[in-house]
């Protein structure tokens, strides 16, 4: 994890390794870590709140959080709540891709262009999410 | 190859999926490799942030059949959280392991595997699809 002295904003992908939706998650928030709002967002991985990562915990209990899941079960949303407290804002892919009129979408291993162009959408959604907790940030 | 019987339980693989590093990335693609081509009919992957949420199902399934962590550091958060669940643990890989044996590939992409990612994840799949072969002699 980064330096966090400063304003940061963590994102916490599922990552769901079932479904497309879960590599969507995953590849929509590494776009935002690693080019859309790099300097403003850390990432944490989802497991590590239960195997023991403290630093962890305490960063996404004193930072403000975006949990982006691949579907409803939503399971960063319910552990980020669980061990360390209310996501700042929380994305489901799939109610996103129910609104984009997405083509079918592709196998969960490679992502395909079209499917590619549903993950930018959904990565661009995390990155005005990320505007938005910085612009109410106190 | 030893003879494989689709008749088995399922051999559940769990990657750790880590966002931070190649190596997460990598843990993901082999288990890929495993449950959709090597030895697809006998193997499943699960979703770990499921079973860290508690969901009760995926306790089940870690519960009544064997399982294969992926571990891409070493937290080994995948092997951690199938032993808190309860988890009937047969195996656990670790990517570094696979590092270790191929010292000239530096994978380097997170987001997407480079070529050396695409080949540490070759690498390691072919050792997970070899304790799926051994873990069903076992059975």
């Amino acid at each position: 994890m980064t330096e966090t002295s400063e304003k940061k904003v963590g994102i916490i992908s599922c990552s769901g390794e079932e479904c497309v939706e879960g590599t969507i998650s995953r590849v929509a928030a590494r776009l935002v870590l690693g080019k859309l709002r790099s300097n403003e967002t850390v990432t944490i991985c989802l497991p590590l709140f239960l195997a023991g990562g403290r630093e962890e915990r305490e960063f996404a209990r004193d930072y403000p959080t975006i949990t982006v899941d691949g579907c409803d079960k939503m399971c960063a949303k319910v552990s980020t709540e669980r061990y360390s407290g209310k996501p700042a804002s929380s994305i489901v892919v799939t109610n996103l891709t129910k609104n984009l009129q997405c083509p079918k979408l592709s196998a969960r291993r490679k992502l395909d262009n079209e499917t590619m162009t549903v993950t930018r959408k959904v990565a661009d959604r995390i990155a005005e999410e990320v505007d938005e907790v910085l612009r109410h940030w106190v | 190859m030893k003879s494989i019987s689709s008749q088995h339980k399922k051999i559940i693989v769990i990657p750790c999926s880590g966002i931070g590093k190649a190596f997460g990335s990598i843990s993901r693609d082999a288990t890929y490799e495993v449950v959709e081509n090597l030895r697809k009919d006998v193997t499943q992957t699960l979703c770990l942030a499921l079973l860290v949420s508690g969901d009760q199902e995926s306790l089940q399934l870690v519960r009544n059949n064997q399982v294969i962590t992926v571990d891409g550091c070493p937290l080994q958060c995948a092997e951690k959280n199938v032993k808190l669940a309860g988890g009937n643990l047969a195996g656990s890989l670790r990517v570094v392991d696979a590092y270790k044996e191929n010292r000239q590939l530096k994978p380097r992409g997170v987001t997407f595997l480079d070529n050396d990612g695409q080949q540490m994840a070759l690498a390691l799949a072919g050792k997970i699809a070899n304790k799926v072969d051994d873990l069903l002699v076992e059975q």
